[in-house]
């Protein structure tokens, strides 16, 4: 984290206002939306960074080097794997945004499947398709500064943690499990009340506990927390959850596996339970 | 943006390549290559390298309920969409027909769409194109109101995702059957300011957007959009083909074939052989009977009229709908009346159920073989985007002879004008659109 600072440190004392670069790998654009949805806020970033390379809402493509660079997607690509590292020797600072960047995403549920099948399944003339085995997050190619969750990223979580970068203040994500913010709000517990396979024990606050808010299980697009004892790295106990799906909520086997391979199920901890009860099938 | 040039060593002597690397301001990666020898052009391939997620297979095996959540991740810009397209063609195989409220609840998320998307492209995409800057941010800095009403209306549309999704991006409550959560009458209520505002400014975008320098071009267009007997389409239709067919959504596939093409990651798209059009434009020529008075007699007031065959018209056909999206979504709020249940109970069955909708950019297919256990064995979805392209290589094709005497830079640039046209959403089909010509010296 310290020489981080110091990047930022040295981004902050320079004359000009910082350099931002957005890039984007295999994704929706969700998040990189998420960043034209800061709507009034928008203008104002736009003020105080330069927005330097963001295709997807500029013509203006300044090159390299960029003060703090945000990437979407996931590596799934040869040519990807490359251009990660290039954006790399580019960047001061390399925060990931979204599930895809930081995990692998969605399209990483192919990493238990036969491309090749996939592509048939998909394309009348696979031969065609480009295409690595797995969906890997960046983290697995670069070193990576910053890891921002979710899917889509929170705004507001990404406007804090981009004025924190401004101010030189040193950036503190809450890593708790969503279901802290849930009781805050004063949901009732949809997994008490209703049976329902809730994510929220073993997911990473930042939402806002949209889905118990929306009387639905959350599906755990946050990621895993960090576990119960707060910042030591421990992973959640996705094991003693993964019990209660199966004999509380009375899911199967396959569906306690659905539950974990999901948004985030190439996430470690997500990925070693989904595993372990495949086992089980 | 940047102009390259170079000699390709396998080209032919005598012929150079224009690249472009990078088209700014569309969704998503992709790219262009035209061929053109003794002044005629060879070949036009809009090649999208966008790199394939496969949602299709990997939705196989998947338990219906979880398909919502799966087909949104296929586009940040228009999730909705695809969770509508989704839930009516899995509620199709169960027997399930969505009505009264819960319907027009629907109806309403996808409004919300509509303006969040369409005004993201008429304001921060394409207005720059036409008023001659770089991005939405850079217009900001002459025409701050401009931008700032631009993002108001966007942040309408975001507003009512929120309230019935939860959040605007990739929003939860949709579900088979209708919803997991109803809004309250009273949130409803505390929507209708903001929107009567930006209904206001809808009005505003479409005489400005009216107002734009277009170029005069006009492709001889088959427009292909849904039709509703009494509304203007968003969930449901049939789908009309123009000046020459009308059929089922369960049709489609009779009619509508797609292939692949070596240079792409997204499969293209035909109707009976030829290539067509969906969108925005293609949905108000063929809906002209279908929009209110009032929003027609705006459209009409601009001295344009219907059909609209020019695709750089297409900023005005967004902007009406955007007008649309606003004031049916102040009707569907005024006769809101609190659903007995968010979703009725749901028996699974087997079979096979297919749907399409209008999507912001065009109309959107999903066919579903579920299993007795609810377990997705097939799925096939034909996003609008992979409709339109072959339609768009046919249009550069017709357009770019006008701009071979200009500079490399000014032509990349003029077909990237084009490719805008189509607010092309590459995630979809699957982004940058990198622009390459290459052409005798």
């Amino acid at each position: 984290m310290s020489d981080q600072l110091v990047r930022c440190e040295e981004a902050r004392r320079k004359p000009a206002r910082p350099k931002l670069g957005v890039f984007k790998f295999a994704s929706c654009d969700g998040c990189q939306l998420s960043i034209l949805n800061l709507e009034e806020d928008l203008l104002l970033l736009g003020q105080v960074l330069d927005i330097a390379y963001f295709p997807e809402a500029s013509s203006r493509m300044v090159a390299g080097p960029y003060d703090l660079a945000l990437v979407e997607g996931s590596v799934t690509t040869a040519e990807d794997a490359q251009r990660i590292q290039s954006v790399r020797e580019q960047a001061k600072v390399l925060m990931t945004i979204g599930a895809c960047a930081t995990a692998g995403g969605i399209q990483a549920l192919r990493n238990w499947t036969d491309v090749e099948l996939l592509k048939r399944t998909v394309y009348p003339s696979p031969q065609y398709i480009q295409s690595l085995y797995t969906s890997t997050p960046i983290s697995g190619h670069v070193k990576v500064d910053m890891e921002l969750w979710g899917c889509p990223i929170d705004k507001g979580q990404l406007l804090r943690v981009i004025t924190d970068l401004l101010a030189g203040v040193q950036v503190r994500l809450s890593s708790d499990s969503l279901c802290l913010d849930c009781k805050r709000r004063g949901n009732v517990c949809v997994m008490v009340a209703k049976a329902l396979p809730c994510m929220g024990p073993v997911t990473r606050t930042g939402c806002g506990a949209i889905c118990p808010s929306m009387g639905r299980d959350c599906y755990g697009c946050f990621g895993p927390t960090d576990g119960a004892l707060k910042g030591s790295g421990y992973p959640p106990n996705t094991a003693s959850l993964a019990n209660h799906f199966h004999g509380e909520c009375g899911l199967i086997p396959v569906d306690v596996v659905r539950k974990f391979r999901g948004i985030s199920g190439n996430a470690e901890s997500f990925k070693r339970e989904g595993d372990k009860w495949d086992m089980k099938k | 943006m940047k102009g390259q040039e170079g000699n390709n060593p396998d080209q032919e002597k005598n012929t150079r390549t224009i690249a472009v690397n990078t088209i700014a301001r569309v969704e998503g990666e992709g790219a262009l290559r035209v061929t053109v020898k003794d002044g005629a052009i060879q070949d036009v391939e809009l090649r999208i390298f966008e790199p394939p997620r496969f949602f299709e297979a990997f939705l196989e095996g998947r338990r219906y309920d979880e398909v919502p959540d799966i087909v949104a991740r296929i586009c940040g810009i228009c999730p909705v969409a695809y969770q509508m397209s989704a839930v009516h063609a899995l509620e199709q195989i169960f027997g399930l027909r969505v009505e009264g409220p819960l319907r027009d609840l629907r109806r309403l998320l996808y409004c919300g769409e509509w303006i969040e998307s369409h005004a993201l492209h008429v304001y921060l995409l394409q207005a720059p194109d036409f008023l001659g800057y770089e991005s939405g941010l850079a217009m900001a800095k002459d025409h701050a109101s401009l931008v700032e009403r631009g993002l108001r209306i966007k942040k309408a549309g975001n507003a009512i995702m929120t309230l019935l999704g939860g959040r605007s991006v990739h929003p939860v409550s949709a579900k088979i059957g209708g919803f997991s959560r109803l809004p309250r009458r009273q949130e409803l209520d505390e929507l209708k300011d903001e929107l009567a505002w930006a209904r206001d400014a809808a009005i505003e975008t479409i005489r400005w957007v009216a107002k734009f320098d277009f170029p005069e071009f006009a492709p001889n267009y088959t427009f292909v959009a849904l039709h509703h007997p009494d509304e203007y389409p968003l969930n449901e239709g049939r789908i009309v083909v123009s000046g020459d067919m009308d059929i089922p959504v369960d049709e489609f596939e009779q009619y509508f074939t797609e292939h692949q093409v070596p240079y792409s990651n997204a499969l293209h798209c035909t109707v009976q052989g030829a290539s067509y059009l969906v969108g925005p434009l293609a949905r108000v020529n063929v809906n002209a009977d279908r929009l209110p008075p009032a929003v027609r007699h705006v459209f009409d007031e601009t001295g344009l009229s219907l059909p609209l065959t020019n695709p750089f018209h297409g900023i005005v056909a967004r902007s009406v709908e955007i007008l649309y999206a606003l004031e049916e979504s102040l009707r569907l709020i005024d006769r809101y009346e609190l659903p007995s249940v968010p979703s009725p109970p749901v028996t699974v069955k087997a079979g096979v159920g297919m749907a399409c909708t209008e999507a912001p950019r065009g109309i959107l297919y999903h066919r579903y073989q579920v299993d007795s256990e609810g377990v997705i064995r097939k799925a096939k979805i034909v996003p609008p985007t992979s409709q339109n392209q072959g339609r768009i290589e046919e249009d550069l094709r017709l357009f770019i002879p006008r701009i071979l005497d200009r500079s490399n830079e000014e032509a990349s640039l003029a077909c990237e004008r084009v490719i805008r046209c189509y607010d092309p959403c590459i995630s979809c089909a699957t982004h940058f659109l990198k622009l390459e010509i290459q052409r005798d010296l």
